[in-house]
C-alpha cells in the first residue's frame, strides 16, 4: 500500500474544454508524496477546473490521471484524497464540533484526533460555537481542520489563503509544510507565493488560451 | 465496452464520429425524401380516397390515417430518446447526444398531433373537443414529459452537461411510460365505466389498413429525414471550432 | 468509517440542520392546508360535494406542498459545498443520497399525517377513511420524495429551476396520484382498498430500488 503510494499522483496530456473554448491542453506532471505543487496563472487560465477534473467532478476530454500506479477509479484514490473549494462544505447553522463529526464519518480517521486539529488550527475552545458566528479566517481554518482530521494524503486546495490574515496564512503554511514532511502530497492554487523550500515545490504555469 | 468485440466498437465509432456522420446524413436525406413520397402518396390516397367511408362514423374516421401513425411515433421517439441516452452515459458517444436532443422536437409535435387530431376526432364522435380518454390522456403527459426534456436542455448552459442531464431524463421517463400508462388507463375504466374506446383496434378492413400501414412507415422515414437534419444542425453548432467544420464552411457550393 | 456510519451521520446533521432551521420547515405543512382551505372557498361549501372532492384535493395538494418543499432537498448543500465533499466520500454517493432523501420525507412527508386529521375534518371525509389516508400518506408521501429527488437532482444547479421542476416531477408523480388518491376514495364508500395499496407498496419498493442511482447521476452533473 505505501509501497504503491510512492509512485503518487500523475497525470499525462490532461485536456479540458468548456463551450468550445479549450481551457488547457496536454497538461502533464506528477506529484511525489513529500511534494507541493503549485498551480498559478491568471484568472480563467482553468487553475479551478485543473482541480475540480482531479476530483472527478468534471470529465476530461482527453488525458489520464492515475493514483498510486493505478487509474483513480480503480485505486483508492478517493479514500485517499480530501478537497477544499472555494465553498467549503462547512454548514453554519452547526456548531465547530458537529462539522468536524460529520466531516470524519464520511471517511476514515487520520493522524489527529478533533482536539489536536482544532489546537492546531487556533480554534481551541470554540468547539460549541455555531459556524455563523466565526470570522471568514476562523471558518476557512475550520475547513482545513477537517484535512487534519481525516485520513488524506493528497491535500487539493483551491485558493486556501483567501480570506485569511498573515498568521492565517503562515498557519496553513505550517500544516502544508507538516504534511508533506510526513509524506504527504498538496496541490494548491493560489495567488500567493508560498514560502516553502525549492526541492519540495513544483509550480505549474497555466497559460490562458485567449 | 469490453463485452463488445473491437471490430464492431470501431464501426460504431467510426460511424458516428461527427465528421462521418454529416457526410453520410446528406448522402442519405435524397434518397429518404424520395421513398418518404412513394409512401406518402399512395397511403394519402388509400386512406382520404380508396378507402370505403366507415358506416358508423361516416368520412371522420380517416382522421387516424393521420392520428394513428403520429401516436405510435410519439411513443417511438421517445423509447428511442432513451436508447440514445443511455449509449450517451455509457460510450459518451457525442452523437447519441446529438441525436437525442434533436428527436425531442420531433417528438413532442408528433405528440401534439396525435393530441389535436385526437380531440378533432372526439368533436363529431362524442360532441365535444375534449374527452378524458385514456390514450389521450396519457398522450397529454407524454407530451409533458418531452417538455421537460426539451426545457432542461435549454435551461442548462453547459451543453455537454445539458446532454448528460437530458440522457439520465429520458431514462427515467421511459420506465415511468408503461407505469404512468397503466396507471391511466385504470383510472380510465375506474372513473368513466367501460366506454368503448375510439382507438381500440375494431376488425379493421384490409383496403383501410393498407394505407395505414403506408401512412406508418411513411411517418417513420419522415421522422429520419427530419432527425437527420436537425442533427446536422446540431452538429455545426457544437463542433463549430473543429477544423471538418471550417474546411466544410470555405468549401464552395 | 462505514456506510451505515455514514448514512446515519447525513440523517442526524440532516434532522439537526431542519431543526435549527424550523420556520423554514414548516412552510410546507402550512402551504398544504392552505391550498386545502381554498377548495371549500372556490367551489362552495356543499358537503357532499366537498366529500366527493376529498380524496382528490387532499393529494393533489399534498403533491404541491411535496413539490414545494423539494427544494431544500440539495439547495443548500450544493450552495456551501457539501455537495461536493459528499461526492468524494469513498462510500456509494446513491446509498449516501437515501440517507438524505430519508431525513427529508422525515421531516416534510411524516408532518402530513399529523394534519391529516385536519383536513378530513375540513372536507369532510368520513372518519372510517381515515386509516386509509393515513396508510396511502405513509406509502406515497416516501415516493414523493425519492422520485422528486432525481427532479431536484437535475435543476440544483440552476438559478431558476423551480418552473422545471414540476414540469419534470409532476408528470411522474401521476401514477402515485392516481392509486392514492382513489384508495382514499374507495374507503370512504367502505369499498375494499387492497389492491390499491398493494399496488402503491411494489411502487414504493421499485422507487427505493430504482431512483438513487439516476439521483446520483444527475447530481454528478449538477455539480460539474
Amino acid at each position: 500500500m505505501e509501497e504503491a503510494i510512492q509512485s503518487g499522483l500523475e497525470i499525462t496530456d490532461l485536456s479540458c474544454s468548456r463551450d468550445d473554448r479549450t481551457l488547457f491542453s496536454g497538461l502533464s506532471f506528477t506529484v511525489h508524496p513529500g511534494q507541493v505543487l503549485l498551480l498559478e496563472g491568471s484568472n480563467g487560465s482553468g487553475k479551478t477546473t485543473v482541480l475540480r477534473t482531479l476530483c472527478g467532478f468534471r470529465e476530461a476530454d482527453a488525458g489520464e490521471i492515475r493514483w498510486a500506479g493505478q487509474s483513480i477509479k480503480e485505486s483508492s484514490f478517493f479514500a485517499d484524497m480530501a478537497y477544499v473549494g472555494h465553498a467549503d462544505g462547512i454548514k453554519k447553522e452547526l456548531t465547530v464540533l458537529e462539522n468536524l463529526r460529520f466531516g470524519l464519518a464520511l471517511s476514515r480517521p487520520g493522524h489527529y484526533s478533533i482536539e489536536q486539529a482544532l489546537k492546531k488550527v487556533q480554534l481551541a475552545g470554540y468547539d460549541d460555537n455555531l459556524v455563523q458566528t466565526l470570522s471568514a479566517g476562523q471558518k476557512r481554518r475550520l475547513s482545513l481542520a477537517r484535512l487534519l482530521i481525516i485520513h488524506s494524503i493528497l491535500w487539493i486546495l483551491d485558493e486556501p489563503f483567501t480570506s485569511l490574515d498573515k498568521q492565517g496564512i503562515e498557519l496553513i503554511e505550517t500544516l502544508i509544510d507538516a504534511h508533506v514532511n510526513q509524506g504527504g502530497m498538496v496541490i494548491l492554487t493560489s495567488h500567493h507565493d508560498l514560502s516553502l523550500p525549492y526541492t519540495r515545490l513544483q509550480r505549474i504555469h497555466l497559460n490562458s488560451c485567449h | 465496452m469490453s463485452i463488445i468485440p473491437a471490430p464492431i466498437s470501431r464501426f460504431f465509432h467510426k460511424t458516428a464520429s461527427p465528421p462521418h456522420f454529416y457526410a453520410l446524413a446528406d448522402k442519405l436525406i435524397p434518397w429518404l425524401t424520395v421513398l418518404f413520397l412513394l409512401l406518402l402518396i399512395p397511403g394519402l390516397y388509400g386512406g382520404l380516397v380508396m378507402a370505403p367511408a366507415d358506416y358508423q362514423q361516416g368520412d371522420s374516421y380517416r382522421i387516424i390515417y393521420i392520428h394513428v401513425p403520429a401516436a405510435w411515433m410519439s411513443l417511438f421517439i421517445y423509447v428511442l430518446m432513451a436508447i440514445m441516452g443511455g449509449i450517451a452515459l455509457v460510450w459518451r458517444i457525442k452523437l447519441a447526444e446529438v441525436m437525442l436532443i434533436s428527436s425531442a422536437p420531433i417528438g413532442a409535435g408528433f405528440t401534439f398531433i396525435a393530441l389535436v387530431t385526437g380531440s378533432l376526432w372526439g368533436k363529431p364522435m362524442w360532441g365535444t373537443w375534449w374527452v378524458w380518454d385514456a390514450r389521450l390522456t396519457s398522450e397529454l403527459i407524454l407530451l409533458f414529459l418531452y417538455l421537460g426534456v426539451t426545457s432542461l436542455y435549454g435551461a442548462i448552459e453547459d451543453k455537454r452537461d445539458a446532454a448528460r442531464a437530458v440522457s439520465i431524463l429520458a431514462l427515467v421517463g421511459v420506465v415511468n411510460i408503461p407505469i404512468i400508462h397503466y396507471s391511466v388507463e385504470w383510472w380510465n375504466t375506474l372513473h368513466q365505466g367501460p366506454t368503448v374506446s375510439k382507438m381500440d383496434k375494431p376488425s379493421i378492413h384490409i383496403s383501410m389498413l393498407i394505407p395505414l400501414l403506408l401512412m406508418a412507415v411513411a411517418f417513420k422515414v419522415y421522422y429520419a429525414i427530419a432527425v437527420l437534419q436537425a442533427a446536422k444542425l446540431q452538429l455545426l453548432k457544437r463542433e463549430a471550432s473543429a477544423q471538418w467544420v471550417k474546411s466544410l464552411l470555405e468549401k464552395p457550393q | 468509517m462505514s456506510l451505515t456510519q455514514a448514512v446515519w451521520a447525513i440523517i442526524r446533521r440532516d434532522l439537526l440542520l431542519a431543526f435549527r432551521r424550523r420556520a423554514e420547515m414548516a412552510n410546507p405543512l402550512l402551504f398544504f392546508v392552505m391550498v386545502v382551505t381554498l377548495f371549500p372557498l372556490a367551489v362552495g361549501a356543499q358537503a357532499n360535494l366537498l366529500q366527493a372532492m376529498a380524496p382528490g384535493v387532499i393529494w393533489v395538494s399534498a403533491l404541491l406542498a411535496a413539490l414545494l418543499s423539494l427544494d431544500g432537498l440539495f439547495r443548500s448543500d450544493f450552495e456551501d459545498g457539501s455537495l461536493e465533499q459528499l461526492l468524494l466520500s469513498p462510500h456509494p454517493l446513491s446509498v449516501l443520497i437515501l440517507g438524505k432523501i430519508f431525513s427529508h420525507w422525515l421531516v416534510t412527508g411524516l408532518p402530513l399525517l399529523l394534519v391529516a386529521p385536519l383536513l378530513a375534518l375540513f372536507l369532510g371525509l368520513p372518519e372510517k377513511a381515515m386509516p386509509t389516508l393515513w396508510l396511502t400518506l405513509i406509502l406515497a408521501t416516501p415516493m414523493l420524495s425519492l422520485i422528486g429527488a432525481i427532479g431536484v437532482a437535475l435543476t440544483v444547479g440552476l438559478r431558476r429551476g423551480g418552473m422545471i421542476l414540476s414540469l419534470l416531477v409532476l408528470p411522474l408523480y401521476i401514477p402515485v396520484l392516481i392509486f392514492a388518491s382513489s384508495a382514499v376514495d374507495r374507503a370512504t364508500s367502505g369499498l375494499p382498498v387492497t389492491a390499491q395499496i398493494n399496488i402503491l407498496m411494489a411502487m414504493l419498493l421499485l422507487a427505493l430500488v430504482l431512483t438513487p442511482l439516476p439521483t446520483a447521476a444527475a447530481l454528478k452533473m449538477s455539480v460539474n
